[in-house]
């Protein structure tokens, strides 16, 4: 640069980078910005792939028949396997959502950071980290061995994996409540159960819900322990004490068929469960977006 | 006149229902630990025959024939580890690129469709991304694969990796491919959390001295969250470790130890879910054993991996202060 008597403006502009500079920050850029496209192409394509292959067999008797039980003969519904898919994620709800709101009860308004709630929350994290099928071989070795395959034993397993994830999610719901509620609870002379039955709970109730209905939404599409303990069955079958069948377990086994028609039940079933899935993750949503506002 | 005076102290009703309220309560808390613990407890009696009679061969020997009564592992274990570390090779640089997208890049209107985007991506059951990827990925990978071995299967070294594909595509690659899409949703998230905690400070900082947005992000952002997403990684890698069901259907269950990413293989809990209808006796206590090794090894990279971020946060709080 040459000197002057006044010393030049420095250049700031882009113009200034050098080369190199400029087009490692542009290829960065837009690798960043590809990063998203990688994700959003195979789930474009998994959506359009069973929708599209799933509503060729699509019909009200899809929905409403038996499932035939050999697997290279064509037609045959999914209704048993819903109606099992319901029952079985039902009843784990009915289990894990009560015990799980329990035990973020106890963390956030007992427990606190005293060590022992702090091991419990390290664990439920962790356990929420253990694989489906370890929860499946647990149920095996403790239910199946001692009673049999049943639609019970496939909802005490998916139970055990929505435990952690309706504690947490509950629990980060409780923080969220102002002390100030409680407070206010405990001044007027209500008991600390009281309190939270009353008080904590309702201002916390939707996020509970919204976390809820996820962890039921993952529950409902687990295959790997449903597949080792309820066994399979071919007609609706409404008694839990009884070997079962679910969406996801028909899904695995059409899958792996060499025959066309099986993969058509299986793209079919897909279809049916991504519904049953998106209904529960919209009502979440709807739920948490509905009742988060009125709150404060 | 009506006594208005009310008691105050702890007596009275009430005391036992909080009690017994509070009881539940840690009850509840407790039934964690106490699940976490039969697992381990129970799978192990019921594994415990082939662990006698094995010893440590159960994890080095890699003949696995049940016929015969022998159970070596080793074929298993090799494919757990390939499948993950091809999974995460794809999905590690695609989710932090979405997490630096969402935190550093996207303008605000387009930070909460990506949002879903990766939302959607976690709500899709992995069975279905298994039927996806047996019926459509795996043909359509086939004939890639081909041609990748035939350009560069001549290659020394790395010649071995492309070696020939295994028909309809079904092998060690699609599975990693596969594992990858399911695995992206919970990386990008605990890096976006790692990254959020980045102080503005430091970026600004990093801007006045002059850094392109790329410098910023390799000398502010990176540094400051490298233990975060070294736990992000490793959630990741407990959750490759675990899948089941996609990898089952994708990998092409066969019990080789191979070179050859476009070979079929197996890995440990596919071959649980894939062999438990038909086992019995010592078999079915290899595979439980098989779930014991699992349960171990994720339950351990969970618990590093809730180490290092708890530590990476707590480290970041103590820098924002």
């Amino acid at each position: 640069m040459t000197v002057a008597v006044t010393p030049a403006p420095v250049d700031l502009t882009r113009a200034a980078l050098s080369v190199r500079r400029r087009i490692v920050n542009r290829i960065a850029t837009l690798a960043i910005a590809l990063a998203l496209l990688v994700a959003l192409v195979p789930l474009a394509l998994v959506t359009y792939t069973v929708v599209s292959k799933g509503l060729d067999v699509m019909s009200w008797r899809f929905l409403t028949d038996n499932i035939v039980n050999s697997p290279r003969r064509a037609g045959g519904g999914m209704w048993p396997a819903i109606l099992g898919t319901l029952l079985i994620t039902g009843t784990a709800a009915l289990m894990a959502i009560p015990l799980g709101v329990f035990g973020a009860i106890y963390l956030n308004e007992y427990g606190k950071q005293k060590p022992l709630a702090r091991v419990i929350r390290t664990m439920a994290d962790v356990m929420t980290g253990v694989p489906s099928i370890v929860m499946g071989l647990f149920i095996y070795v403790t239910v199946v061995l001692a009673f049999n395959q049943s639609g019970l034993a496939g909802a005490l397993a998916l139970a055990c994996l929505m435990l952690p994830v309706v504690i947490r999610s509950s629990e980060e719901m409780f923080r969220l409540v102002p002390d100030e509620l409680r407070q206010a609870s405990l001044a007027l002379g209500a008991r600390r159960w009281r309190t939270t039955v009353t008080v904590v709970l309702p201002a916390a109730i939707s996020g509970i819900t919204s976390g809820a209905m996820l962890a039921i939404a993952r529950a409902a599409g687990e295959t790997a322990p449903v597949v080792l303990v309820t066994a399979i069955v071919f007609r609706p079958e409404w008694n839990l004490l009884e070997p079962n069948t679910t969406l996801p377990q028909q899904i695995f086994n059409n899958a792996s068929q060499p025959f066309a028609v099986a993969n058509q039940r299986a793209w079919g079933a897909a279809l049916t469960l991504i519904a049953i899935v998106l209904l529960a993750t919209l009502i979440a949503r709807f739920i948490a977006s509905r009742y988060s506002i009125k709150e404060r | 006149m009506t006594d208005t005076r009310i008691s105050l102290t702890t007596k009275g009703g009430g005391v036992r229902a909080d009690r017994l309220f509070r009881f539940s309560a840690l009850a509840a808390g407790l039934l964690v630990l106490a699940i976490l613990a039969l697992i381990l407890v129970t799978t192990s009696r019921e594994a415990w025959p082939v662990f006698a009679d094995e010893g440590l061969s159960f994890l080095t020997s890699k003949t696995w024939d049940p016929a015969s009564n022998e159970f070596g592992a080793l074929a298993f274990v090799y494919g757990t580890v390939i499948v993950s570390l091809i999974s995460l090779l794809i999905a590690v640089p695609v989710s932090l690129g979405i997490a630096l997208f969402l935190t550093e890049l996207a303008p605000r209107r387009l930070r909460a469709p990506a949002v879903t985007v990766i939302d959607l991506l976690a709500a899709i059951p992995s069975v279905v991304f298994g039927l996806w990827g047996i019926l459509v990925v795996a043909p359509a990978l086939y004939k890639l694969y081909q041609a990748l071995h035939d350009t560069l299967g001549g290659v020394p070294v790395i010649g071995s990796l492309f070696g020939t594909p295994v028909g309809g595509g079904r092998s060690f690659m699609t599975a990693g491919i596969i594992l990858a899409i399911m695995i992206i949703p919970i990386i990008t998230s605990i890096s976006r959390e790692v990254f959020a905690t980045v102080p503005s400070s430091d970026k600004q900082a990093a801007y006045a001295l002059g850094a392109t947005r790329w410098e910023m992000i390799k000398g502010a952002v990176f540094p400051h969250s490298f233990g975060g997403l070294v736990g992000a990684v490793m959630l990741g890698l407990g959750r490759a470790m675990g899948e089941t069901i996609a990898v089952a259907l994708t990998i092409g269950a066969a019990t080789q130890i191979t070179p050859n990413l476009f070979a079929g293989g197996n890995a440990m809990p596919s071959v649980i879910v894939l062999e438990f209808s038909e086992s019995t006796g010592e078999w079915t206590a290899a595979l439980i054993g098989l779930g014991v090794f699992l349960f171990v090894i994720t339950v351990l990279v969970n618990v590093l991996a809730r180490l290092v971020v708890n530590r990476a946060e707590i480290r970041m709080k103590g820098a924002v202060a």
